[in-house]
């Protein structure tokens, strides 16, 4: 159709040479219009998908809004359980109610300003190493004072903060506090299973391959389930180890496992000239390692390595079938109070809310740093 | 699904090592050296055991835990509380991570004995039943025949319906679903003529997430006997009676009318049976190893048991159950205490 509009112009030009007629842009070919025309009408099976995806909007998004905004029942004077079952549109009553159960499971509620600050303070400890100029050998103090204090704040018992044992730890802490400990203590792990997949020494290689090809070969929730369910039975009798060590344990393990497997993939690209350049300066295995292979190699892993984290930061919410109130399980628990049963839409919007967050901030960072770290030799 | 085969996974286990899971000493003087009662609980079962929105346990299976510790050391706080999920329930208490397991688990024969556990008294007698919507013109469980039903999967829940089905010689179109949310919302939006469920459960579903109450009824008929009782392990039979009596004693208060309001009128009571509880006559707390105010410490921070019923899931709740089979015996209820003597 295009092409034969314009042979007619065309023609029509040559034939009353008129200046005015030759200027005037076609209307459905720039524009607003030409856009719409290039872009969703430009053929029949593109204007058929955009036909049906305006008529699908129009089906979802006015009943979505009319849900979310128009009928929602925010908090306020005399908002009960009631006057949200009346309203048919999102409670967001019940979020103003059972937030802090969400946020801090059963932390006892006058305490619950540690877990805010706990909070915060892995937050604030995120930013900094966000920051490659303070990659220096402080950071990793500053990491252990950070460490102790969010210990101190978590459990108390000294400086007259009342004790509060880890049985009761729950919500967003929680959630960090596993992802953050699971993930700072298995990134080292893996780079030595790695570096021992990859070595010459027949047994230190056979433990790492053995051990890697293991904890893939199972799912997550299994090692979660070994470490909560059959570990107790082989201890003997009336000796416990704490609930949550063993989760937390049984989350290392795991994650150590998938993150070899992604430094070993940034092991074998990089070129074999570069390990022969190493050896023929003279280096030791470790200088080798340390100052030329890794940087290079750790470099270039960090898409999957982030995919890994973000990964990781959801998977911690598997530890709810061995009754941890981690973020999910705490919203989960919000819906079992009698009073206010079947508002788990709105409880399951926040708690994604609040994953998409960080899982949005880790994606975002891990495409700044790439671009920072790729700088000398960008494709 | 999963959850199925962790749950098997978890009774093999559980059924593996039961038998020979000993005991270190005495569970009473563990309990007293640690100077709490650790109670493995439901991480969230309405009116049984969750969590408020203040992060406070409350429930019945809570309320007798709480009640266990104001009997040992006359303080219904002395109880710390492990959520355990159906899977890992008969470990905490084999493994001695856990004293007691008051968690909504049903008495069974096999769990009596090869899982290595004792049944204190039944708290709450459950039930699997039926709703309908009334537009199906249904109103027993025998005129089912050829019905969509709507079940949770994972659960015994699913077996017994079939069960009942195959012994009544009916057939019916199963509707499995994992996530209790979406069986509700399913059978709400006509996905299937029959929605089955613990009894207990039922109503509440009802008044809560139907959208016209009154569109749905529940059949008389209940399919299956599910007795849910608190659990300790076998071989400490000194923390079994104290377990055991704790309930009684809730049970015998409601009976002899003693509640939480008149604990302290009743006892100057002349009433023997009432002074034997209380401790005015001595000898019971000392029977039990206990102190002689254990009973009185029960009613005056927990309640009797109609207390704890009413409390949690009576009609004034949201989950508005009767009492029926949980009723006194003198009501025409199961709940009978063997006399205080």
């Amino acid at each position: 159709m295009a092409d034969n509009l314009s042979i007619q112009g065309h023609a029509t030009v040559s034939d009353s040479p008129s200046p005015a007629e030759m200027v005037k842009p076609p209307a459905l070919a720039l524009g607003p219009l030409g856009w719409v025309r290039a872009n969703l009408f430009n053929n029949w099976f593109n204007s058929i998908l955009t036909i049906l995806i305006l008529w699908l909007a129009y089906k979802v998004i006015p009943p979505l809004l009319d849900w979310l905004v128009f009928n929602s029942v925010l908090p306020g004077e005399g908002v009960t359980n009631q006057t949200c079952r009346a309203s048919g549109g999102a409670c967001w009553a019940f979020i103003h109610e059972k937030y802090r159960l969400i946020l801090f499971g059963l932390y006892p509620y006058e305490e619950q300003w540690r877990p805010i600050l706990v909070v915060l303070l892995i937050i604030g400890l995120l930013g900094l190493s966000c920051n490659r100029n303070f990659w220096r050998p402080w950071l990793l103090g500053v990491w252990a004072a950070g460490g102790i204090v969010v210990a101190t704040l978590m459990w108390g018992g000294i400086l007259g903060l009342p004790f509060v044992p880890n049985t009761l730890w729950g919500g967003l802490p929680l959630t960090l506090i596993l992802s953050v400990v699971g993930l700072v203590v298995a990134f080292p792990l893996s780079i030595m299973l790695a570096l021992g997949r990859r070595s010459d020494l027949p047994i230190v290689k056979s433990l790492c391959v053995t051990y890697i090809e293991l904890i893939r070969g199972v799912p997550l929730i299994t090692v979660l389930f070994m470490a909560s369910v059959m570990f107790p039975l082989f201890l003997p009798t009336g000796v416990t180890i704490d609930k949550l060590l063993r989760a937390q344990i049984g989350l290392i393990l795991f994650a150590s496992a998938y993150l070899a497997e992604v430094i070993r993939g940034g092991l074998q690209a990089i070129p074999k000239g570069q390990y022969e350049a190493a050896d023929s300066l003279g280096l030791s295995y470790w200088q080798k390692t340390g100052k030329i292979i890794l940087p290079q190699a750790l470099s270039i892993t960090i898409p999957p390595l982030v995919n890994t984290f973000i990964g990781f930061f959801k998977d911690t919410s598997l530890v709810i079938i061995i009754g941890l109130f981690d973020l999910m399980s705490a919203s989960k628990a919000a819906l079992t109070d009698p009073a206010w049963r079947g508002f788990y839409k709105e409880s399951y919007m926040f708690v994604a809310f609040i994953y998409f967050i960080f899982c949005f901030f880790m994606s975002k960072y891990s495409q700044w740093l790439e671009v920072q770290l790729h700088r000398g030799h960008k494709r | 699904m999963k959850t199925k085969i962790l749950a098997a996974m978890g009774t093999a286990v559980a059924i593996a090592l039961g038998a020979s899971a000993a005991v270190a000493g005495p569970t009473l003087t563990a309990v007293k050296q640690k100077g709490f009662v650790q109670c493995g609980v439901n991480p969230g079962l309405p009116g049984f055991s969750n969590p408020d929105s203040q992060g406070n346990w409350q429930g019945l299976d809570v309320d007798f835990c709480r009640a266990v510790g104001a009997a040992i050391f006359g303080d219904a706080k002395a109880v710390r509380f492990t959520p355990l999920s159906a899977q890992q329930r008969f470990t905490a208490l084999q493994s001695g991570e856990i004293d007691i397991l008051s968690r909504n688990t049903t008495w069974s024969l096999t769990r009596d004995t090869s899982l290595g556990l004792n049944f204190a008294p039944t708290t709450f007698y459950d039930g699997q039943g039926f709703m309908v919507p009334k537009s199906l013109g249904v109103s027993h469980a025998t005129e089912l025949n050829g019905a969509t039903v709507c079940v949770q999967s994972g659960t015994t829940t699913e077996l017994n319906l079939a069960d009942y089905f195959r012994s009544k010689g009916m057939t019916f179109q199963p509707v499995v679903i994992e996530s209790f949310d979406e069986v509700n919302a399913a059978f709400f939006a006509g996905r299937c003529d029959v929605y089955t469920t613990d009894a207990s459960g039922m109503a509440s579903i009802r008044s809560t997430l139907a959208p016209n109450p009154d569109d749905y009824i529940i059949l008389p008929e209940l399919i299956s006997k599910e007795p849910l009782g608190p659990a300790v392990r076998h071989g400490d039979d000194e923390f079994f009676d104290i377990v055991k009596w704790v309930i009684y004693a809730t049970m015998e208060a409601e009976e002899r009318g003693i509640t939480s309001a008149n604990v302290d009128e009743q006892t100057k009571s002349q009433d023997p049976n009432v002074q034997r509880l209380l401790g005015t006559t001595p000898g019971m707390g000392q029977a039990l190893g206990l102190n002689e105010k254990w009973a009185y410490n029960i009613i005056k921070t927990v309640g009797n048991y109609g207390e704890i019923f009413d409390r949690n899931v009576g009609v004034k709740t949201p989950l508005k159950l009767e009492r029926g089979l949980n009723g006194l015996w003198t009501n025409g209820g199961l709940m009978y205490a063997p006399p205080v003597r």
